[in-house]
This record gives structure tokens, sequence and C-alpha cells, in this order.
């Protein structure tokens, strides 16, 4: 009794330090592609309610060190991990890792829209359908805020019956963000988002971006140095699948401390 | 290489271009003689007989006095053996291609594709064999009747025929289905059934539809195997429980008896009329689904 008083005074004391715990955190991540060691030995820490980016020259393996956040890689075959990846201090490579309930709490946001050939208010409802909500009215209450939270109500309000490919392109991206903000995740993942908009599509993505930073703890891919450098607050460098160096923005683009990361941002390479 | 020699070769050139070119429109010009020849003869039945008699007509019977040739029953016959098999085969080729497609591991999709693909190479009077002394002995014992030649034999046996159609032209539009977005649902949590029957079946719709379109085409002009394990009574059907008569069979059965030129004679043609309409209406319908998948 004495001993599980003893426990339970212990483990509260360790949710109270768990509030400066990151959000994510990946030890000694490795990760093979058949023979091809794509990720080498990544260990990164993921803020809550913050921006990272993650930035490097392509095939250096941040979009593979995405995927493993939410473990998309399991799609692929021959993929092959060791090391942790926790999310909020669990491992969700363990064995018996609930994957339905870690991807609704790590969403993902691809870098081509990636919206089902449905109507608007489908795609929407799509999430919380899955996760079982059936009721009509609830549903069209999910769809108006997760709209709203992207900026798209006013625009689309009498469309939701509309046919979800035929927006613009930057309205899709949009539209894949209310997706996922519909299942209100707590970590959202984006994959490239702006690679396929115009310049000023991809201000007012990053703008939103901002706006989401309030509620969600946000992990950007990006080959776009500026993208980084504006919307993020801490910055990953990546090269041939490590992870160079990993700081505030402000620090990583200023006084890098890697002489690798200074060759790319002032783009010797990449 | 000299001058001469570039000159022969862009004459063969031209050559092959245009032989291809005329084969490519004989193709048309192939059905376009076939509907003729066909409609020549068949059109020539309404100079004896009413149309009425012909499309609404419950009878037929060639031999009696005077002959009836009223195309519902064999209509009838065809339409019924052609839901059934639909019925039978259009299930069991959404599940196969959805496992083909999305679940089969690669290895076992290579040989899973070989076996539905060698399932298309059996001659249809092989499974009109297996048809007769297999599965008509077994719906007569099943279901305690006088005889196993019924339209709902014909129904499973034509199945098995239509289900290569249908599944290689289901997997080819489920596999079409862009990988984004399978990822975008399994990303939201979806489990991979889920994302299966809410995304890819939606998204691969037009694909099934066409596939179903040619499974019924397919069925439709078969005629061996079910002149073989129908009955060939040339009855109005009431039940998949009784032999049937379809298009198909009657030409078949009929066409070596009749005298050239007679009304008999015009009137078979005017069913090949009947079932070529049919199905190149089928075939249209299919295409038009194929296309706006493609889109």
């Amino acid at each position: 009794m004495e001993k599980n008083g003893f426990y339970s005074m212990r483990t509260s004391a360790l949710r109270k330090l768990k509030t400066t715990m990151s959000k994510i955190e990946t030890k000694n991540l490795d990760l093979f592609y058949g023979s091809f060691h794509a990720l080498l030995d990544i260990n990164l820490e993921v803020e809550e309610k913050m921006i990272t980016a993650l930035i490097g020259p392509s095939g250096c393996g941040k979009s593979t060190l995405l995927r493993a956040l939410n473990r998309m890689n399991d799609l692929i075959e021959g993929v092959r991990i060791t090391g942790e990846v926790c999310v909020d201090g669990k491992n969700i490579y363990e064995h018996g890792t609930d994957l339905i309930g870690l991807r609704k709490k790590v969403g993902m946001v691809f870098q081509r829209p990636n919206p089902f050939p449905l109507s608007i208010f489908d795609n929407i409802a799509y999430g919380p359908r899955i996760h079982g909500i059936k009721n009509r009215g609830e549903l069209e209450g999910i769809v108006q805020k997760a709209l709203s939270d992207v900026m798209l109500w006013d625009v689309l309000k009498d469309k939701l019956d509309r046919f979800a490919l035929n927006l613009s392109i930057e309205q899709q991206q949009r539209l894949c963000i209310a997706r996922l903000s519909a299942i209100t995740p707590e970590i959202v993942l984006m994959d490239e988002p702006c690679s396929a908009l115009d310049p000023m599509a991809t201000q007012r993505i990053e703008e939103l971006m901002f706006e989401l930073k309030k509620n969600y703890t946000i992990v950007i891919v990006t080959h776009n140095m500026q993208q980084a450098a504006r919307v993020s607050d801490k910055t990953g460098f990546m090269l041939l699948g490590k992870l160079v160096e990993y700081g505030d923005t402000k620090q990583v683009f200023t006084t890098p401390h890697e002489k690798q990361t200074e060759e790319y941002i002032t783009g010797r390479y990449g | 290489m000299s001058r001469s020699d570039n000159t022969v070769k862009k004459f063969f050139e031209k050559i092959i271009e245009k032989i291809i070119l005329l084969n490519g429109f004989a193709c048309i010009l192939f059905v376009i003689l076939i509907f003729f020849f066909l409609a020549k003869d068949g059109l020539a039945l309404f100079k004896v007989s009413s149309p009425i008699q012909f499309f609404f007509g419950l009878l037929w019977n060639p031999l009696a006095e005077p002959p009836q040739y009223g195309i519902v029953p064999l209509l009838l016959g065809s339409i019924m053996v052609t839901l059934g098999a639909i019925a039978i085969s259009v299930p069991l080729g959404l599940a196969c291609a959805i496992f083909i497609g999305e679940i089969a591991p690669r290895w076992m999709r290579e040989i899973l594709k070989a076996g539905v693909e060698l399932l298309a190479a059996i001659p249809s009077i092989v499974i009109g064999f297996i048809g007769m002394t297999m599965l008509a002995p077994f719906v007569k014992n099943l279901f305690g009747l006088p005889t196993g030649l019924t339209a709902l034999t014909g129904s499973i046996a034509l199945a098995f025929m239509a289900i290569p159609t249908i599944v290689s032209i289901m997997e080819d539009a489920i596999t079409a289905v862009p990988r984004t977005y399978k990822e975008g649902s399994l990303a939201l949590g979806a489990t991979h059934w889920q994302t299966i029957y809410r995304v890819t079946i939606p998204a691969a719709s037009s694909g099934i539809v066409a596939s179903i379109m040619l499974g019924i085409g397919r069925v439709i002009g078969e005629t061996m195997a079910v002149m073989m394990i129908t009955g060939n009574a040339s009855v109005i059907p009431h039940s998949f429980l009784q032999p049937v008569r379809t298009m198909t069979a009657t030409i078949a059965a009929e066409m070596g008896e009749t005298v050239i030129g007679s009304d008999h004679y015009f009137a078979l043609f005017a069913v090949g009329l009947v079932l070529f309409a049919i199905t190149f209406v089928i075939n249209f319908f299919a295409d038009m689904a194929l296309h706006q998948q493609k889109k």
C-alpha cells in the first residue's frame, strides 16, 4: 500500500515533468530499405506546439524520417527499422501498438493534395465516419469547424456537395488539412505541403500554419530553405540519412555549428 | 549509303504505313458489313411477319401452322441466364479482384492472375461438358427436379466464363487507383478494409461497371455451353429451376434445319440482329465507363 502510494507520487511528479517533455522523440533510429541504409542513428526531439522543419537536399531521408513518425513506411515492402520513436513517451514501434490510434493522433499532409474522389463534405466527414461518428448533425458541425480552421468555410459553405477534385490545388491542400483537423490530431506531419502551389498560395498556407501551431505540433519537410526559415521554430538539417544539425531555426540559419549545414544554407550544394 | 537506298527505304515505309492504315479501316469495315449482312436478312422477316408479332410474340414455334416467331421467350431466356450468371460472377469476381489487387502478396498475385487468365482459355464446350455431367445432376438432386438442365445450371456455368473478364478488368481498375488516395485514407487512421471499400472501390467504380458490362457481353453471346445445359425449352420461364432457351442456342440449333431464304431463316437472322444490338449497346456503355475512369 505504502509502496503504491510512493509510486503514484513519483509518477505524478513525473507527469509534471512531462509537460516539458518533447512530443516526439526518436532514439537511435535506423531505417533500411532492403539493404539500403536510409536513416542513420537519428536522435530528434520535437517540442509540443512548435513548428519543426526538416531540410536537406533531395534523397537525404527527410521524407523517410517524417513517414517513420506515423509508421507510413509500414506500407512499403522491405522496410526495416531499429531504435525507437516515442510519441508522448511511448514507443510506437513497440509490438502491439494501436496503429489506428497512432495515425489519428499523428496526422499527415502530403506533397500533392490528395482529396478523395468524393464530395467536399464526404472528404472531411471521412475521418470522423471511420472513427464511428454517424450522426448527421454532429458531422455537419465537425465539417463546419474543420473548414473554418482552414479558412474555407465562407467560400465553400454552399458547395459542400461539390466534387472535391474540382477545387483549385490550393483549396485542395487546405481541404486535406481540414480533413485532418476533423479528426483532431495532436501532431501534423507535412511532407512538402507547398511544393505543388504557387508563391501566393504558399504564403497563405504558411499563414495557416501559424494559426494551426496554436493547437498542433507541426513537423514539416521542405526543400525550400526560405520556407523553413520563415515558418519554423526548430530546424533539423539532414544529409545522406544523417541528422547533421538540429537546433533553433535562428541559430541554424545564422550561426550553424556544422560546416555541412553552413555549406547547404549558403547554397554551395543541394 | 547511296541515295537510291534511301528512296527504297522511304518507299517501303510508305507501303507499310498504307497497309497498317488499311488494316485499321478493315476492322471497322467488317463490323459495318456484318451489320448490313444481318440487317438485310433479318429485316426481311418483317415482310411476312409484323414487328409487333416478332418483338411481343410470346411463342417461338417455327413448326406450328402458321409458324410463330415471337422472340419474347428467347429474350427472357437469355436475360435470365445472363442475370443469374452476373449475380454469381460479380460478387465472386469483385472479391477475387480485391484480393489480387490489394491484399495478396506479390508472388501470390502473379500466380492468381495467371490462373484467372487460364480460366479464360478453357473452351466453352469443356465448360459445357462439366456442366452437363457434374453440375446438372447436382442441381437436379439438390432441388429434386425432373431435369438438371435449367436456367440456374446455365447461369452457374456461364458465371465461370464471365469471371476471367470481370476479374481482369476490375483488377486493372483497382490497381489504377492512385496510391495517394490509399495513403491519405490510411493516414487518417482507416483500416486496410475501410480504405478498400470507402476509397478504392468508389474510385474504381467506373472500371468496375465496365467490367460488369463486358462480363454481360461475354455471357449473353455464349452459345455452346448454354445449348448443352439449359434444356432448350422455348417457353416463358417462371423460375431459375426451369429449362430455358436462349437466343444464341436457338440460332445454333435451328439454323442447320432451315431452308435458306425461308421465313424461318429470316426469323433467325432477326434474332441475331437483336443479339447484335444488345451486345453493341452493352459494349458502348462499357466503353463510356472506361473512358470515365481514365478522366
